[in-house]
């Protein structure tokens, strides 16, 4: 699902707006996914009983129709110059085209988190998220952000894990933290 | 008089120290993270939920209720200084209290916008004190149809009252609907959507969808269109009033502060309209017309006040009928889920002291807020210099270990990743996200009370009408559906033939 969303946000570098057709993408994704749970429906062992006449099926048979329903619904709306209003906010910038290369990074470090967390522990994959999702971002202070991804992991290992209970997991310095 | 002592009670809990010292932090807490910009209450609270992760559920909902009103608290500061609300509902209190902030009275804004707060929040949590009993007694006589009603409302709702776009909002509403189709069906036992991945059968966790939307959704969506200069940021000292300003802004709180609660209250409320409205009336009431669009205080004082009273508002229905009305409702939703309690009309009788604990705390939250914010507000506007790249990082960082920490699985970092994907496209074209959270929350359990309502009818679809109250659910229902063609065919012209 992830690569599907990517590319369908990829082939858009001019400013949204009207006559926005990467809005159709939307719609042949929301197409793809009413088609998709369709099917899963078709899938399911169709149980009733007497204290459940409908089933298992019937509710995504239903919500799989509405998808295509609404794919349809939006395709028209877009045909007619229906567009949404891209999210605006105080840090965002939409006068420019989309940043890929800092998104693509962002989503590197983020992968390598959940890749490592288990083997390494939190302490590490952490430092590494919080250092790589830095840099992603464009800042160049490599020392500094060093120094504060590992205060930020160890302290939030040590308060949460160890003081409040919560599941982080230590992975190879089970012992020594 | 019962609830009085189960109140007081709750009042004699949170009075323990150790339970101060967690409203306390939660304040804190709550206020810094909603503060930092991008971050609006709904965020903040999923953000933090894991910090209660290995509480005892009382000491949870004491950090809980400060959390709560901290973060509504900081989105103003925010909204106020920097011109950008963090929620479509702070949208209001930007529109005049940036101006005053730029005119130089920063202080006097954020002074009406806490003291305004603290009035409408003790005021919307005592009217929660007096009116969640007599709806719980009322929701006790409720069936399954009736509530299956009132879900189908709330989803009509969230999609078409709010926001500017139906089909939008249907989109985002389906997509959610399908998220929380995954997993092993209820009552069947049957697995759906879970694409034979054993850690999915047990569903997509609402936080782990809620922190990915809203945390990771943004952050992506700030990093592809990162504005390169630092926004402009208002100094600012410690929020003061004069004689002046109370007397302009006492009557805009109370009158906020009656719009937003009742709007709060409807299972298809919110605190966009009351905000608007309150907005409205001010600037018609005002005896100081010239300063409106300038920076008129009473455009601060009425809507801030309307936004806490609504937030208020929304735990009627949220704590009465389990049914959330806002995002940030949704999320504390799912908090308690997280601790297996369900609301609803039992939770007065089965978690009594839990609910009055939590009252209690929302009372002491918004003292402890007041005493705490007009001092630190000066330090709180320096947390809106923190570099991007550290806020970002740091959003993402929070939010990969809460969503690690609800089950302890890796593949709910892949799962966060994807949801926060389609956060960003929902960002990108423009898709609400609310229908989305209410979606994956209300919909598994709309399915059980309809499933529920056709058991008593053999399958028949006349069980879904079940007494009255399921008639003027659906009578409601059919009006906001019609809204568009009554506009159209009866107000507009009957607003013709008047002018």
């Amino acid at each position: 699902m992830s690569s599907e969303l990517n590319e369908r946000t990829v082939e858009d570098a001019r400013p949204p707006g009207a006559g926005d057709r990467a809005q159709y993408g939307v719609c042949a994704f929301l197409a793809l996914l009413g088609t998709a749970v369709i099917v899963d429906g078709f899938g399911i062992a169709q149980v009733t009983s007497s204290t459940d006449p409908v089933g298992p099926r019937a509710v995504p048979l239903f919500l799989g129709v509405l998808l295509l329903v609404v794919a349809v619904l939006y395709a028209l709306d877009v045909a007619r110059g229906g567009h949404g209003e891209p999210e605006a906010g105080e840090d965002v910038d939409l006068s420019t085209g989309s940043d890929w290369r800092t998104v693509l990074t962002l989503i590197a470090a983020f992968v390598v988190n959940a890749v490592l967390i288990e083997p390494l522990g939190w302490v590490i994959s952490g430092t590494l998220l919080f250092w790589g999702t830095a840099f992603a971002l464009g800042n160049r202070h490599y020392v500094r952000n060093l120094l504060i991804a590992v205060t930020l992991s160890l302290t939030t290992f040590y308060a949460f894990a160890i003081g409040l209970g919560v599941n982080l997991p230590a992975g190879v310095l089970q012992g020594i933290l | 008089m019962d609830n009085l002592n189960n109140l007081m009670q709750g009042f004699a809990d949170v009075m323990d120290p150790m339970n101060l010292l967690l409203a306390l932090i939660g304040v804190l807490v709550g206020t810094a993270v909603g503060v930092l910009p991008g971050i609006g209450p709904a965020m903040t609270v999923a953000l933090l939920l894991p910090i209660t992760y290995g509480m005892e559920p009382v000491q949870a909902f004491i950090m809980f209720a400060g959390i709560f009103y901290g973060g509504m608290y900081g989105g103003s500061t925010t909204s106020i200084l920097l011109n950008t609300p963090g929620e479509s509902s702070s949208v209001v209190t930007a529109i005049e209290g940036n101006k005053m902030a730029k005119a130089g009275r920063a202080a006097q804004a954020l002074a009406t916008a806490a003291i305004g707060s603290f009035v409408a929040g003790t005021i919307g949590t005592l009217l929660l004190v007096l009116v969640t009993p007599i709806v719980v007694e009322f929701a006790v006589s409720l069936g399954a149809p009736d509530y299956f009603a009132l879900m189908l409302l709330s989803f009509i709702a969230v999609t078409s009252v709010l926001g500017s776009s139906r089909v939008r909002g249907l989109v985002s509403l389906l997509l959610g609907l399908t998220i929380g189709l995954v997993g092993i069906d209820a009552v069947s036992g049957q697995q759906r959507l879970t694409l034979g991945i054993p850690q999915l059968a047990d569903g997509i966790d609402v936080v782990v969808v809620a922190v990915g939307i809203f945390a990771v959704g943004e952050a992506l969506w700030v990093a592809a269109h990162l504005r390169r200069r630092p926004a402009e940021i208002i100094p600012v000292g410690r929020p003061w009033m004069g004689k002046k300003d109370w007397k302009r802004s006492w009557k805009p709180w109370l009158r906020g502060t009656a719009y937003g609660f009742p709007f709060g209250a409807l299972p298809a409320g919110g605190a966009e309209i009351p905000t608007f409205l309150s907005y409205a009336t001010e600037k018609r009431l005002t005896k100081h017309p010239e300063e409106f669009g300038k920076g008129a205080i009473e455009g601060v004082a009425g809507p801030e006040a309307a936004n806490n009273a609504s937030a208020a508002g929304t735990l009627v229905p949220m704590l009465a009928l389990g049914l959330p009305t806002n995002a940030t409702a949704a999320v504390m939703l799912a908090a308690f889920q997280s601790y297996g309690i369900q609301p609803g009309p039992l939770l007065f009788e089965r978690e009594a002291s839990l609910v009055w604990v939590l009252i209690a705390s929302l009372f002491v939250g918004n003292l402890l807020l007041l005493l705490l914010n007009l001092p630190l507000a000066p330090a709180w506007a320096k947390l809106l210099r923190i570099p991007r790249p550290y806020l970002y990082a740091g959003i993402l960082f929070f939010a990969s270990m809460g969503a690690y920490a609800v089950n302890a699985q890796p593949l709910d970092l892949f799962v966060l990743l994807a949801l926060g994907l389609l956060g960003f496209a929902m960002r990108r074209f423009g898709l609400p996200v609310l229908p989305l959270i209410v979606g994956v929350i209300l919909g598994p359990r709309a399915e059980l009370q309809g499933r529920r309502s056709l058991q008593l009818s053999g399958g028949e679809l006349s069980g879904l009408m079940g007494g009255p109250v399921s008639y003027a659910v659906y009578t409601a229902i059919l009006l906001v559906l019609a809204w568009p063609l009554i506009r159209r065919f009866v107000v507009r012209p009957l607003r013709e033939r008047s002018a």
